[in-house]
């Protein structure tokens, strides 16, 4: 029964979409920025460079997807909060991982170069 | 999406606390199918972090020098070896798709059933494109010896975290196809609007359902980009 009532009531609400033209620009962009970090490689940019320009694309490519694509930007901000905040322990976890690779490789060159 | 009853309540950085602590609902307008959807693509975001965290140390620990992607990806057009071509080729199918789902879930909140319809199609088969070509790019790799403990191109590790990143993004590819191919189906039959119970949930449903595939199929591009970029590109 309520579950009839909620599908008559979401009949009678008027459409809230949004204006076509936006996708339509966000739909450029990521091809545009995919472009563009396809060019990091053709130009073989090396070094900080390269890795900054990777991670710029990557980002804005990212966040126009979830903004726009999948709604973030018009969901209200608890549901915001509660799906970025966990991409922090990502990020600590990257952060260990960087220093424990480090560490691997120190002791391979250590133990498997100098040792012989 | 918004929703008449929101209006009342309180907007932006003040909404979380009022959110968080009122009655009944904390994801307040947001239907509960796609707050799972949200809460599902979290965790699937941390086995994908896990994945491509692993292939970062395991790439920055090997003392052997990591297979040159540029030339291991590359693909002759006319003669000439063109750098990572199928990667990008790939990318743009994948994006071009993600535009169609977007427009299928605007068309399915406009209720117009033949639009949405035909755009989940196109969708579903830019999926199968991108797997097609997955397809080819795993073989083409197996003939040239890459496999999981060793490569003719470098360190060995490479092969493992190929074929396990790629294959488990190919794998939420060809499910989401098969998902955008039911759905399809559902939405040409009409089924959002005169409310006819799915086979499986026998739950009612309306074109929100189109909404949350979109997530589905916006955060299998979404892992794109970041493979793109870490393992292909970097």
């Amino acid at each position: 029964m309520s579950e009839n009532m909620e599908l008559e009531k979401n009949k009678q609400k008027p459409a809230t979409t949004h204006k076509i033209g936006i996708y339509l620009w966000i739909w450029g962009l990521l091809f545009v920025l995919s472009f563009f970090s396809y060019m990091v490689d053709w130009y073989q940019f090396q070094g900080i460079l390269r890795w900054s320009l990777i991670l710029f694309f990557m980002f804005l490519k990212a966040g126009l997807i979830m903004a726009f694509f999948m709604h973030l930007f018009w969901e209200r901000y608890t549901l915001v909060n509660v799906l970025l905040w966990p991409m922090t322990a990502i990020a600590c976890f990257v952060g260990l991982m960087v220093a424990e690779g480090k560490y691997t490789v120190f002791t391979r060159l250590i133990y498997f170069v100098l040792g012989e | 999406m918004s929703d008449s009853s929101l209006e009342n309540l309180p907007k932006g950085w003040k909404s979380v606390p009022s959110d968080l602590g009122s009655d009944q609902t904390t994801f307040k307008g947001v239907q509960w199918g796609k707050a799972m959807m949200w809460i599902f693509l979290l965790s699937d975001t941390f086995i994908f972090s896990c994945f491509l965290i692993s292939y970062m140390k395991g790439r920055a620990s090997t003392v052997v020098d990591w297979p040159n992607t540029s030339q291991v990806f590359s693909l002759d057009f006319m003669g000439v070896p063109v750098p990572l071509l199928l990667i990008a080729i790939m990318t743009f199918v994948l994006i071009t798709s993600s535009g169609t789902m977007a427009l299928a879930v605007k068309y399915g909140y406009e209720k117009n059933r033949k639009m949405c319809g035909w755009f989940i199609v196109a969708t579903a088969l830019g999926g199968l494109t991108f797997v097609g070509m997955q397809a080819y790019e795993w073989s083409k790799l197996i003939h040239e010896g890459v496999r999981p403990w060793s490569n003719p191109f470098g360190a060995g590790q490479f092969g493992s975290y190929f074929f396990m990143i790629t294959g488990f993004h190919g794998t939420h590819v060809s499910i989401g196809v098969i998902f955008l191919f039911i759905f399809a189906r559902k939405v040409f039959r009409g089924d959002f609007d005169t409310g006819r119970r799915g086979f499986f949930t026998t739950m009612k449903s309306d074109y929100v359902s189109i909404e949350i595939l979109g997530l589905y199929w916006h955060f299998v591009d979404l892992v794109w980009v970041f493979i793109f970029a870490f393992f292909y590109l970097w």
